[in-house]
């Protein structure tokens, strides 16, 4: 049985890589950049069902995370030349400049970085809860992105920096004959193990405490979890994996700023959560998968659109409109999980007749 | 075992519980009883750290070794050195699965940090394996085997007590604090729960403090009886002195 299970799980894992691997040789530029950004917001969505759905805290400060991650991944794979070109203002911190680093360990910094500013905030600000603990780390989020914009000899302040060295997929696209575009694999297997890890943690017995504190604080305490620890365990965990997700965004988009991390990226995250369900890793990929094409596939919102009878103007920003609206229903009509539900609704209606 | 000493609890204005002082010893089965609001709950409350006591303080000492004085611990820490409770209430993990509640009361002996179960290290697996066992053996024990993938909120209440105390059971208690454990049965299920303590006690090594409302549990497992009235204790002694007293009989049972 158990076995059997685990059989199923690799067979799975094997089948997404080779899925991944095809996508990766016979999508066209753009499309790869779509299940790119798909692969990406499976582990940022991931990461805040952790601490909002799977430990119950309302948190609202990925934004944040994700630029510390991004920020730092950036800084670690751009060449000195490319960070030259970028501090025409004010030049870069001499140390920081010549700082380079293969890719993979530059993400894991970036993690790190995220995750240890999770770990410092989350000790004062993980006392409070429920609107409080959102106020507080929407606050801190919109701090970092501050700090960012003010600290020019490190992070080129509002100018960004751009030319983020890409991982593109040279080496198959010279087999093939096609131009390189953007290496799928990177953020697709760290997605995979993403998964395999949320699925690991939520098992385990970490797991269950977490969801028992998500239940009833009082009971958890009482049961001998040290609430406080494993909320900044849990709040760490989503901070770093947060900020690999922001420094695979800055590799995927080449070019990051501080207007990128503001807190409508938040409520992006928060409306794949929401839609997949608080609490729930297969809703959140799915939905992850269905608002990233989803952004993509309304872009026609943003443009003036021929109604046959009249042309309306072309309105930037009406798909995040349509976006809200979204979010809003999926708030009012389905609280906790809009795929679980519907599927008992359908199981209901059958059982009936 | 447990010693109470001049503990006081006040919210504001209000005494919930005025200079208490009680004692239990190892292996007793201890009763608290008391008209409403009488602040039985407050007195198990700061037995496990809810409340911090405004005065006095409460001396555990499980092994006739060192003295832990509970008013300085939190509420998790005090479940560790062996107290665990069930509440008047019901607190259980609703949406988690029968299973999963009892599963938890053992997650504070768990010696693995979160990274070697998140990867599944053999020393994690071990010890899963353990609480497994256990948790199993404990929902055989309660009778909630058969029901152990269900979500708990879909128990009847009955099996819901039943599993607050199963769960209680997991964290290897040596004093367990049951608040109303009969609140809502019939007589019948009273007998059952009467005997099901008296079978846990003995199985557990258990010494138990309880708050109860049935007159017929109270007299009939508990060796010592506490009797509360607006947070002062009034009498205390076993249960036919309790149900001779004049002053409990004005005081709880009413003047006739």
């Amino acid at each position: 049985m158990k076995n059997n299970n685990l059989l199923k799980n690799i067979i799975i894992i094997i089948l997404a890589l080779a899925l991944l691997f095809i996508l990766n040789i016979t999508l066209d530029s753009y499309k790869v950049r779509i299940v790119n950004l798909c692969s990406i917001y499976i582990i940022l969505g991931l990461s805040m069902n952790l601490i909002n759905g799977f430990t119950g805290l309302f948190s609202l400060g990925h934004a944040g995370f994700m630029a510390l991650g991004a920020y730092t991944v950036a800084l670690l794979t751009m060449s000195p030349q490319a960070k030259e070109v970028n501090f025409y203002m004010e030049p870069i911190l001499p140390f920081l400049k010549d700082l380079n680093m293969p890719f993979v360990l530059a993400l894991i910094m970036g993690g790190l970085m995220a995750a240890l500013f999770g770990f410092l905030i989350g000790a004062p600000v993980l006392k409070l809860t429920d609107d409080y603990l959102a106020i507080a780390t929407l606050g801190f989020s919109e701090i970092i992105r501050i700090i960012i914009i003010n600290l020019q000899p490190i992070t080129n302040g509002a100018l960004g920096l751009k030319g983020i060295p890409p991982k593109n997929n040279a080496f198959f696209a010279a087999m093939l004959g096609q131009t390189p575009k953007i290496n799928l694999l990177w953020a697709g297997v760290i997605a995979i193990i993403t998964i395999v890890f949320m699925n690991l943690l939520m098992k385990g017995s970490y797991g269950k405490a977490l969801k028992a504190i998500r239940e009833d604080e009082i009971a958890a305490r009482s049961m001998g979890i040290n609430l406080f620890r494993h909320k900044v365990m849990s709040f760490t965990i989503s901070s770093f994996m947060a900020g690999v997700g922001g420094g695979l965004l800055a590799i995927s988009l080449g070019t990051i700023d501080p207007t990128l991390f503001k807190f409508s990226l938040t409520w992006n995250i928060l409306l794949i959560v929401v839609i997949g369900g608080m609490g729930s890793i297969k809703g959140t990929i799915i939905s992850a998968i269905i608002v990233t094409i989803g952004m993509e596939a309304l872009r026609f919102l943003d443009e003036s659109i021929n109604l046959g009878f009249m042309q309306t103007p072309a309105l930037p920003g009406l798909r995040m409109v349509v976006f809200s609206i979204i979010l809003m229903m999926a708030v009012i009509f389905k609280k906790d999980n809009i795929f679980k539900s519907t599927l008992k609704k359908a199981r209901g209606r059958y059982a009936k007749d | 075992m447990l010693k109470i000493d001049k503990a006081t609890m006040r919210f504001g204005g209000v005494v919930a519980v005025n200079q208490l002082n009680a004692n239990i010893k190892e292996g007793e089965t201890v009763g608290l009883i008391g008209p409403n609001g009488a602040g039985k709950t407050t007195v198990f409350n700061m037995v496990t750290g809810v409340y911090k006591p405004t005065e006095g303080k409460i001396i555990y000492n499980p092994d006739g070794k060192k003295d832990i004085d509970l008013t300085l611990l939190r509420p998790d820490q005090i479940a560790k050195v062996g107290i665990c409770r069930t509440f008047q209430n019901i607190r259980l993990f609703k949406e988690l699965s029968v299973m999963d509640n009892v599963f938890i009361g053992n997650h504070l002996r768990l010696k693995s940090d979160v990274f070697s179960s998140a990867l599944r290290l053999p020393a994690y697996i071990k010890q899963e394996k353990e609480f497994m066992e256990k948790s199993k053996y404990l929902l055989e024990k309660v009778g909630l085997y058969e029901e152990r993938d269900e979500k708990s909120f879909s128990l009847p209440y009955g099996k819901q007590r039943r599993l607050e105390i199963a769960r209680a059971l997991a964290t290897d208690p040596k004093l367990l604090l049951l608040d109303e454990p009969a609140a809502g049965m019939n007589p019948q299920e009273t007998q059952e729960l009467m005997a099901f303590i008296a079978d846990i006690k003995k199985e557990f090594k258990l010494t138990i403090f309880l708050i109860e409302h049935h007159m017929e549990v109270v007299m009939g497992i508990c060796e010592k009886i506490y009797v509360l009235d607006h947070g002062v204790l009034i009498a205390e002694g076993n249960p036919s002195e309790i149900q001779n007293n004049p002053k409990v009989i004005e005081a709880y049972l009413g003047v006739e």
